[in-house]
Order: C-alpha cells, then sequence, then structure tokens
C-alpha cells in the first residue's frame, strides 16, 4: 500500500484528522493502483461538507496486511468513475450519488442502489425530489434486442417466503444471456437511524440489519464501539463471542446445504439439515435465550456466561450433532444425481470474481482466499490460525463445498473453544466514545466480511454509521454466475450464494 | 362387463390416494410424519367449494384447459385393463388412442397456460410440450413392445390374462418395457427426477407453473387430471411388472389395489432418493426410456 494512507488495524480508532484528504486525481490514483494490486475496497461512503461539497473516505485491505487504509477527498463535483477498470467499486460508486449526489462520471450504468431518500435536501443526479415517489425496482432495465430474446421478470413478490427483489431476466429459450437484480425494498433506513448514537436502541438496531447475521453484526458493532471508547473485551466475553459467531456460521451453512438440496428435489439432505440447523440455532438460544443470538454481543463484552457444565454440555452436543451433519454432507456430496445437478453450474471464475471484488464463502469458491479471520484476526481468531477454506471451480458445487469446510472448522472451533474457555467476568465498562475518530470494525461473519466504520462527532455521538454487509459485494457475483445458464438453474445459484436482501438494502 | 365399470370407478376414486401414498412414503422416509393419506382429497374438496379468478386476458380456451385436460384423462380410463380385467373399451389399435388422450390433455393444459399470456405459463407450456415430444414416443414404443410381445393391437389383449404366459417367454423384453414405462410414468406424472412437485420455485416448474392461474374448480380439476394421469400410468405398469403371476391368483380389484400401492411406493422411493434433473437433461432420461422400448423390440423381433 502506498504511504499516502491512514493505517489503522480493525477495531482500532484513529483521530479523523489523521486521515489524509486527497485531491480527487490522488484519491482515484491511489485507490485504483491498490484495487489493481489485489487489494480490496471495504467500505466508500460520505458525509456532507459545507458549500454543497462531499468529505468521501474509502477503507481498502490487503490480504498479508494486517491493517486498514484510509484515504479520502473533498468532491465539490462529479468524480472520474472507477468503476470501468475496478468493476468492485461500482456499486459503491451509483451509492455514494444517490446519497449524497457525488456523481460518477462516465458509469457504464449509473442508476440508483436502492431508491432511498437522499441523505441531503435537492434534486438528486436523477433529478428525484423529496418526497420520493414510488418504492424500488423503478426502470431502466438492462434490456437485450432480438426476435427471439425475450424478458422475464420475478419478484418482488415471490412464491416462497423470501425476501422482495426484483429479477429481470434476459433470456433467448430457456438460456440466460443477462440477468439483472433489482433491490432496495428492504430499505429501513438503518444508517440514519444509527446516527446520533450510542443511545440504548442501537445494538438491538444493528442486529436486525440481517436478521440472519445477528452475531456477527453485534459483533462488528461492538468491537466498532470498544475501539472508539479505547477498551478490549475480556478474553472470556471474546471467546464467547467467538462461540457465537462460530455457532451462527454453522446454523447458516447447515441450512444452505439443506436449502440447496431441497431446491433440487434432494430429498434425504434437505430434510436431515433442516433438523440439524435447529440443533445450532438451540445451542446459541442456550447462550442467551435467543436463537438467532440476538441480546448477547454488547460493547464490552457479552451479557450472559455459561457454566462450566454448561459448556461441557453444548460441546458434547455440538460434536453429536457435527458428526450428523458429516454423514448427511458426505451423503449430498457423493449421489451421482446431485452432482449431476451442482457441479459446473453457475460458475464465477476466478479473474472475474477477484474482479467483481467477492467475499466470503462466494468469493472463497472461485479462488479467493480472503477471510477478515484469517487476514484481520482479534482474539480468539489470532490463536486459532485459520487457513481460508478455498475451491478454484466457482459453481454451485463449490460454494457447497465451502460451506461444508467451513462449518467443519466452525464446528472444531467452537467444541474446542467452549471445553477451554478462559476464567474471568464477560464485560467491561465502556466509556462514551471519544470525539472526532474513525473506527473500521471488520468481522468475518458466515456470509463474508462485515465492516463498521463509524466516525465520530466532537461531542463523541455517532456522526456517520457505515454499514457494509457483504451481500453489497457479492450480489454482482449471482448476476455474472447466471450469464449462459439456464433460467431453471436460476433459484438453485441464488440458494448457493445465499445473500442478504435486506442487508444490501439496510 | 359390470365389472369393468366398476373397476373404472374404483381407479377413479383411489387415483388422489396414489399422490397421497407418494407423499407419505417420502415423509417416512424423511423421518416426518407427513399429511394424512387422504389429504389430496381434502384439497379438491376445498378447490371446488371455491370460486373461481379469472384473469382479464383470458378466454374460454382458458376455462376449457381443466375440463377438456379432466375429460380425456377420465376416458383414457376406460381404455386401460385394470388389475388383469379386460377394459371397458377395447379394440385393435386401442393404445394409440390412449397416447393420444394423454396427450390431448397436455395441449388442452398447454394451451390454457399459453392463454394466460404470462410469461412464465409460457415458459412452463413451452417445457411441458418439448418433454411431451420425447414422453409421448417413449410411451408409444413401450406399448408396441407390448403389443409385439403379446401378439395382440389392443390393450386388454396385451394387459389382460394372457400376460402371464407372455412373461416367460418374452420376459426381458418385458422387463425393459416396463422400466422404461415406468419412466414414462414419472414424466407423465410430473414426478421427480423430472419435475418438482414440491418446489415453490416458479423458475424451476414445469406442470405446476403453468396451471399457476388456475384457482378453486378450475385447480381442482387440474389436481384431479394429474392424479388420475399418475394413477393410469401407474395401473399400467403395476399391471406389467405384476402380471408375470399366474393368472386368478387375486380377483382384479385386489390386484389393482395392490398393484397402484406397489407402484405407488417405488415412485415415493424414487423421489426421497434422487434429486431432480436439470431441465436440459430431461429429454435424455426420456430418450433413455425410448431406447430401452427399442432395445426390448429388438429382442422380439430377432
Amino acid at each position: 500500500m502506498p504511504g499516502r494512507l491512514q493505517r489503522a488495524r480493525s477495531g482500532e480508532a484513529v483521530a479523523e484528522a489523521a486521515v489524509p484528504v486527497l485531491s480527487a486525481a490522488d484519491y482515484q490514483g491511489i485507490l485504483a493502483d491498490t484495487l489493481a494490486a489485489g487489494h480490496r475496497l471495504l467500505a466508500c461512503w460520505g458525509e456532507p461538507r459545507p458549500e454543497g461539497r462531499v468529505l468521501v473516505t474509502a477503507a481498502i485491505a490487503g490480504d498479508r496486511d494486517p491493517t486498514v487504509g484510509l484515504l479520502s477527498t473533498l468532491a465539490g463535483g462529479p468524480l472520474p468513475s472507477l468503476a470501468g477498470e475496478c468493476p468492485a467499486v461500482h456499486l459503491f460508486e451509483r451509492e455514494l450519488a444517490e446519497q449524497l449526489g457525488v456523481v460518477p462520471a462516465g458509469h457504464p450504468w449509473f442508476k440508483p442502489v436502492r431508491f432511498e431518500p437522499p441523505l441531503r435536501p435537492g434534486p438528486d443526479p436523477w433529478g428525484r425530489t423529496l418526497p420520493l415517489a414510488g418504492v424500488a425496482g423503478v426502470p431502466p432495465f438492462f434490456a437485450v434486442e432480438g426476435e427471439e430474446v425475450h424478458e422475464v421478470a420475478v419478484g418482488p413478490v415471490h412464491a416462497g417466503v423470501i425476501e422482495p427483489g426484483h429479477f429481470r431476466f434476459q433470456c433467448h429459450g430457456e438460456s440466460v444471456l443477462h440477468l439483472e437484480i433489482s433491490l432496495g425494498y428492504q430499505h429501513r433506513g438503518v444508517e440514519r437511524l444509527l446516527a446520533g448514537g450510542p443511545t440504548a436502541r442501537t445494538v438491538a438496531l444493528v442486529e436486525s440489519i440481517a436478521g440472519d447475521t445477528a452475531v456477527g453484526h453485534a459483533l462488528a458493532h461492538a468491537r466498532a464501539v470498544e475501539g472508539l471508547a479505547g477498551v478490549e473485551a475480556p478474553p472470556r466475553a471474546a471467546a464467547l463471542r467467538a462461540v457465537a459467531l462460530e455457532l451462527e456460521r454453522l446454523a447458516s451453512h447447515v441450512g444452505g446445504l439443506g436449502g440447496l438440496a431441497a431446491d433440487i428435489g434432494f430429498q434425504p439432505t434437505a430434510s436431515a439439515c433442516g433438523a440439524l440447523r435447529a440443533e445450532f440455532l438451540n445451542a446459541l438460544a442456550e447462550l442467551c435465550g435467543n436463537r438467532f443470538g440476538r441480546g448477547l454481543v454488547i460493547p464490552g463484552g457479552v451479557r450472559f456466561d455459561l457454566s462450566a457444565g454448561e459448556a461441557a454440555a453444548l460441546a458434547a452436543r455440538i460434536d453429536r450433532a457435527w458428526a450428523q451433519v458429516e454423514g448427511t454432507a458426505r451423503v449430498f456430496f457423493r449421489a451421482a444425481s446431485v452432482r449431476n445437478r451442482i457441479d459446473g453450474i453457475g460458475v464465477v471464475a476466478p479473474r472475474l470474481a477477484r474482479r467483481l471484488g467477492l467475499v466470503g464463502p462466494s468469493g472463497r469458491a472461485s479462488g479467493i482466499a480472503t477471510d477478515a479471520r484469517a487476514s484481520h484476526p482479534f482474539p480468539p481468531y489470532d490463536a486459532a490460525r485459520l487457513t481460508p477454506a478455498v475451491q478454484e471451480a466457482g459453481d454451485v458445487a463449490a460454494r457447497a463445498r465451502i460451506r461444508r469446510d467451513e462449518a467443519a472448522w466452525s464446528a472444531a472451533f467452537v467444541a474446542a473453544a467452549l471445553r477451554a474457555l478462559p476464567p474471568g467476568p464477560v464485560a467491561v465498562a465502556v466509556p462514551p466514545p471519544r470525539g472526532d475518530r474513525l473506527v473500521i470494525s471488520l468481522v468475518e461473519g458466515w456470509r463474508g466480511e462485515i465492516c463498521h466504520a463509524i466516525r465520530t462527532g466532537a461531542d463523541g455521538r455517532f456522526a456517520r454509521y457505515k454499514v457494509v454487509d457483504p451481500s453489497f459485494h457479492d450480489w454482482m457475483g449471482l448476476q455474472v454466475a447466471l450469464r449462459g445458464q439456464q433460467i431453471s438453474d436460476f433459484p438453485l445459484c441464488n440458494k448457493s450464494f445465499d445473500l442478504s436482501y435486506a442487508g444490501h438494502d439496510l | 362387463m359390470i365389472f369393468a365399470a366398476l373397476r373404472v370407478l374404483g381407479l377413479l376414486a383411489a387415483a388422489p390416494l396414489v399422490g397421497g401414498v407418494v407423499t407419505r412414503v417420502k415423509s417416512r422416509l424423511a423421518g416426518r410424519t407427513g399429511p394424512p393419506l387422504l389429504q389430496p382429497y381434502l384439497d379438491l374438496r376445498r378447490l371446488l367449494s371455491k370460486g373461481a379468478v379469472l384473469g382479464h386476458p383470458t378466454t374460454w380456451v382458458f376455462r376449457a384447459g381443466p375440463i377438456v385436460s379432466l375429460a380425456a384423462a377420465a376416458a383414457a380410463t376406460l381404455l386401460v385393463p385394470l388389475g388383469g380385467g379386460p377394459a371397458l373399451v377395447a379394440f385393435p389399435g386401442d393404445f394409440l388412442l390412449l397416447a393420444g388422450l394423454l396427450g390431448l390433455g397436455r395441449f388442452a393444459t398447454a394451451l390454457a397456460a399459453l392463454d394466460t399470456g404470462s410469461s412464465f405459463e409460457g415458459m412452463g407450456a413451452a417445457r411441458e410440450i418439448a418433454f411431451g415430444a420425447f414422453a409421448e414416443p417413449a410411451l408409444l414404443l413401450g406399448l408396441v413392445v407390448l403389443a409385439r410381445a403379446a401378439g395382440s393391437a389392443s390393450l386388454s389383449g396385451v394387459l389382460g390374462p394372457g400376460l402371464a404366459a407372455s412373461w416367460p417367454i418374452a420376459g426381458p423384453a418385458l422387463l425393459l418395457a416396463t422400466l422404461a414405462l415406468f419412466a414414462v410414468a414419472l414424466a407423465e406424472g410430473s414426478r421427480l427426477p423430472v419435475d418438482d412437485p414440491e418446489t415453490h420455485l416458479e423458475l424451476t416448474m414445469i406442470h405446476e407453473v403453468m396451471v399457476l392461474d388456475h384457482s378453486g374448480p378450475d385447480l381442482a380439476f387440474v389436481g384431479a387430471a394429474a392424479h388420475l394421469r399418475l394413477a393410469i400410468l401407474g395401473a399400467l405398469v403395476s399391471r406389467l411388472a405384476l402380471g408375470a403371476a399366474p393368472p386368478g391368483l387375486l380377483p382384479s380389484p385386489v390386484a389393482l389395489g395392490a398393484g397402484l400401492l406397489a407402484f405407488a411406493v417405488a415412485v415415493g422411493v424414487v423421489e426421497s432418493t434422487t434429486a431432480r434433473l436439470r431441465l436440459t437433461r430431461v429429454p435424455q432420461f426420456l430418450v433413455a426410456a425410448s431406447v430401452l422400448s427399442v432395445l426390448a423390440l429388438v429382442l422380439l423381433l430377432r
């Protein structure tokens, strides 16, 4: 990373003044160079400044460097778009334009991301004014022309009980030429609600960013607030948090394998995984009383402790449940009818995945060996020496294998951690956040890298709270995975990515 | 004659139970209790007591689809010799009419789907017709094998009391034909591995997506027709498979019941142990069924 960046560890607060404010050309040059050199954009957000200018800040990270690089620029007008060069930034650029009117000049597909009201008054780059008419899913959509090309529109209301999203397929017969996914139906204004905090509601809000990643987001938030306050959670709390995070991963990965099996009508694994997922959710409930881990992680530590007896019993239960998962996963991956269905479907080639900046299991299935637990570890992961699970094929089967392999690591980790919980308190008092600080907090949730960025004002309140859910990086992966596929394989591809609508829409 | 009519009525009444047994077998193999055996009947009653909602662009074609497909399936039951007894209607070449009636039902359902103007239903109809083009030759070839083996061009002659005598002579050919017709039955009945009757994913559906716009009594007719098609082919395949038993061992109603039960269990076991085929592989599956029949024919003609 070039030297003109402010570096900070994940969860370490730096003075806001220390982040260099570069000229637009330098900012974009550094961003383009670092991304081309294999770094990834964690987050990019803007804050309104006087005279209609916008302070744009970017956070970047690499795999071998345990720090996060911070740089910013003061944009007074359009910024040239980097999306053509680095497709990974394209959604961030659109988001910035939608929220604060910073137009990415020359953006290849310039339209709002979530159809959310802008963060500052006045017409936005598309001429929309408050109050916004209509909801998400507003045209134009990418269209293909030709005599035999037809369009299939799916959603936002679906036949199953899933989140709302609109999918536009450009098809030639049964094969898909292009898929455009239009989201925003779940926009609740999370970042706006979090600004001005911390309040008594903050943790509950953070836990509902993506309901299936409550622990992941709560942990990212807690570590950010601890960084701002300058405290560290005690070892026992850190261990219990990691146990909860891995239980969340186990439940989601096991449930995800079952979902894949259900989508291809393979009943043995579908029904077994459905039942086994509950084992891990129940383990979370035993930790904190909530099956999705809500109310466990707070800034300063965790709310609940486990007795030695409870921890040992829980570890034994995890071992037993995992043995069953292994059995049913073996059946799944060995069955010829399953292999026929998942091999070579929905391929995202490693080179493309890298350019799109995919994260989490979807990225690792395409050869991107990035895992925040390994690249930006915090206790107890720094001692766990995790080697990220990687596959090269980038197809549905690779994504399924990644989820099995990660779940295997998590099961072993949870059982071992529960048997060796460090003694001591489970929480420390957290003083109010220090003012004029900036903190980036990275947590590897089950879906990938969760990034929370907080800048405090002079009074120590959250002046800007930026959340990047891994889904924000990965939805584009699903769109390109569908190219040249059969439209009937879309549900299977979608399930293999297993992305969050709410996490994207905030 | 009276007995044949009673057997037809029995099949009409028992057809939904076949689906109920399949669901029960799947549930049990998955470790669940599953819905009641009679759930398909309850569903039909519920739908029949509802009103139908018609989309704006639909015409009489949409209303006629379910009626024609149910009528075609009901007419087809008259042609199938059930449980070893003769069929109510029998004439040389009646197996062609059987295939034609099944095709007519498919045609009517697909037309009704196209009549809605929905892209989903058009997609479903395209799939149904495309796969039908592979399923029908497979069915016909299978029936030709039977006709050749029995030396009769009527289903009643083929699957009647004489079947027990054909098995020792043409056993391998009949076995291949049984397998081929079982595969066709899975496809015609919209079962795994061709179609997944339980999926809620509209983009992967074949039969279900064609009937998305039907409601109330129309949907009940569609459901009843689907049950009947599965039961007819089930009766045919099971009679063929169980035909090796000496004639008169079981009275025909018992043979019919046992055959349908065995067929339903077999379908349930297949559905519980295999994943669904990729849509692009469905034709291969059906062509494989045709190839089995051709092989059987070669064995018979050598």
